[in-house]
């Protein structure tokens, strides 16, 4: 790793996926790779702050890595706040600043079934968890998400590994979708598989709660605001399993469902 | 140009240190510059018992600037002293550990564990975090609450430089500055948080789970800067600076006002690399400004007559 892992990269490509409502796209971003001499590994995220941006926005933003190559690393991410706005309105050639990659990752056993569950956004991580898998006939994606799966780069996932989704379209879905995760996470539990999770705390405490009925390997992938990235700014914890505060940038953002605390 | 200083006997090889709190434990950031090229850095908050802090959200952004309420989540002293301190270059780097305590007494106590320890090479009291809801702002606000804390650090302290970081959120700065000179300490940093807040209108509700939490970042500047000024006419101790401190221009700023040496806080955030981007910086802002020496810029604002 090199003694300065922030760089400046250029936008290869930015584009707006599927035909989300004004204000809610959803975005797949492409930068130069930043050129890690270690790689990264799949749950792992960067901090982006690109060069144009003000000092009224201070902090960078954590996107999950969604896949790289030698040439290309590439972050989804959803319009949803002031940051992720302006991050829209980057075009092919902008600067952007790059810190990573950061924090835990998912564990890739090729030996197991595993099941990727993703809420939403959380379909993120595992563009790059099929994509770097040795044995994909041991993988199944469960999507659950409100806006069309056009929005998604699901149909490149469902080219290669079992899918199966759920689109939640009046808050009755909702209990399909619990009924669902729990029947699923139970089934690979049987099977001595791996539970694999990104999304919303909410549908991640779903998971968590399955899991530790069942006593399944699951691992779950949070989400924080942060400032730093890096476990300098103390900004980001969550409660661990014994009830302390722990990061979520740096212990994290994977922890194994045993480990910390969703209930609080 | 030579970049070193002496702040208060402290040898450093150039005036940017790191400021507590945005800076970890100093090993968050090895893997962006080389931490022996800093002046030094100062480590995040330290208690004599681990803190868990504040509950969440802790921190919001806000226009040029960040509120948090992190509430000194730190493993406790000897945890640092133990697990961190070993780990870095401290022969060749200066480790300054800043302490929080809730009474002048325990400050002390604070300062006698860190006494001996020879990786330390100075200590930074938080007389001014404005975050916790016992002692903290309380004593940054009385000034003779500030000498006593003084008073009873370096009494403990052995041959370790005491530098005390006063609270912006008073109405006579200077003081609060003569306070801490009164106490003993040999060196002033300021400025610490401005008390603010900020509310979400959309959910009726503050976005700190404390309500009230520290601004700091390039919108405290100007306020940091005046404070500054105003303490390096009230002592003869050296004053560190600090507050929105995000270019080599900003620290040059700090500089002409009489700061012998500055920190570089928020602007971690920015970019995690910042701090090292500034020193290697500064020297040519200084040059550009026609500054012949680091001696003869510092302080040599010239005032309307």
């Amino acid at each position: 790793m090199s003694a300065n892992n922030c760089r400046a990269v250029k936008v290869v490509d930015i584009t707006p996926l599927g035909h989300s409502s004004p204000g809610e796209e959803i975005v797949e971003l492409k930068l130069e790779y930043p050129g890690w001499e270690s790689g990264w590994r799949v749950g792992q995220f960067v901090m982006i702050r690109p060069v144009s941006w003000p000092l009224d926005l201070i902090w960078g933003r954590p996107f999950s890595i969604s896949s790289a190559d030698d040439t290309t690393l590439t972050i989804l991410f959803q319009v949803v706040g002031r940051g992720t706005k302006r991050l829209m309105e980057l075009s092919k050639g902008d600067s952007v600043n790059i810190w990573g990659p950061l924090g835990s990752f998912f564990s890739k056993p090729k030996d197991r079934p595993v099941l990727m569950l993703a809420g939403g956004m959380g379909i993120a991580p595992f563009c790059g968890y099929v994509d770097s898998h040795q044995q994909p006939e041991n993988l199944k994606l469960f999507f659950a998400h409100r806006p069309p799966l056009e929005n998604y780069p699901y149909k490149a996932l469902s080219d290669k590994v079992e899918v199966e989704d759920i689109q939640e379209n009046k808050p009755e879905d909702i209990h399909t979708i619990i009924a669902r995760v729990e029947a699923l996470v139970k089934e690979y539990g049987e099977k001595n598989g791996l539970v694999v999770a990104c999304g919303p705390t909410p549908f991640l405490r779903t998971i968590q709660r399955a899991a530790l009925k069942y006593g399944v390997d699951a691992e779950l992938s949070l989400e924080n605001r942060m400032a730093c990235g890096v476990g300098a700014c103390l900004g980001c914890v969550c409660k661990d399993s014994e009830g302390h505060f722990t990061q979520v940038c740096t212990s994290g953002p994977v922890f194994k469902a045993t480990a910390i605390d969703l209930e609080g | 140009m030579d970049m070193s200083v002496d702040f208060a006997g402290l040898k450093l090889k150039n005036p940017i240190l790191t400021a507590s709190g945005t800076f970890g434990s100093g090993l968050e950031f090895k893997r962006f510059g080389d931490l022996e090229s800093l002046g030094g850095i100062i480590v995040k908050g330290l208690s004599l018992k681990p803190r868990e802090g504040n509950p969440m959200p802790r921190i919001a952004e806000t226009p040029c600037g960040m509120l948090n309420a992190i509430g000194i989540q730190n493993p406790g002293v000897e945890d640092f002293l133990t697990k961190k301190l070993p780990k870095l270059p401290w022969k060749t780097l200066p480790v300054l550990v800043n302490l929080y305590a809730t009474d002048a007494a325990e400050f002390g106590e604070l300062a006698a564990v860190l006494a001996g320890e020879e990786g330390v090479a100075a200590l930074e009291v938080n007389v001014s975090c404005p975050n916790v809801k016992e002692g903290g702002i309380a004593f940054g606000q009385d000034p003779r609450q500030i000498t006593k804390v003084a008073e009873a650090v370096k009494k403990n302290a052995g041959n370790k430089p005491v530098i005390i970081k006063l609270s912006p959120n008073v109405t006579d700065i200077a003081t609060c500055a003569r306070a801490a000179e009164d106490g003993g300490a040999d060196g002033i940093s300021l400025i610490n948080t401005l008390s603010g807040m900020a509310v979400d209108i959309e959910r009726r509700t503050p976005r700190l789970a404390n309500v009230i939490g520290g601004l700091s970042g390039p919108a405290v500047k100007p306020v940091a800067l005046r404070c500054v000024y105003q303490a390096v006419n009230a002592v003869k101790i050296p004053v560190m600076g600090l507050g929105g401190i995000a270019t080599a221009e900003d620290a040059a700023e700090f500089l002409l006002v009489g700061a012998t040496a500055v920190q570089i806080g928020t602007a971690n955030f920015l970019r995690p690399d910042t701090a090292f981007k500034i020193v290697e910086e500064l020297p040519k802002v200084l040059a550009r400004v026609n500054a012949k020496s680091l001696d003869e810029f510092r302080g040599s604002l010239i005032l309307p007559k």
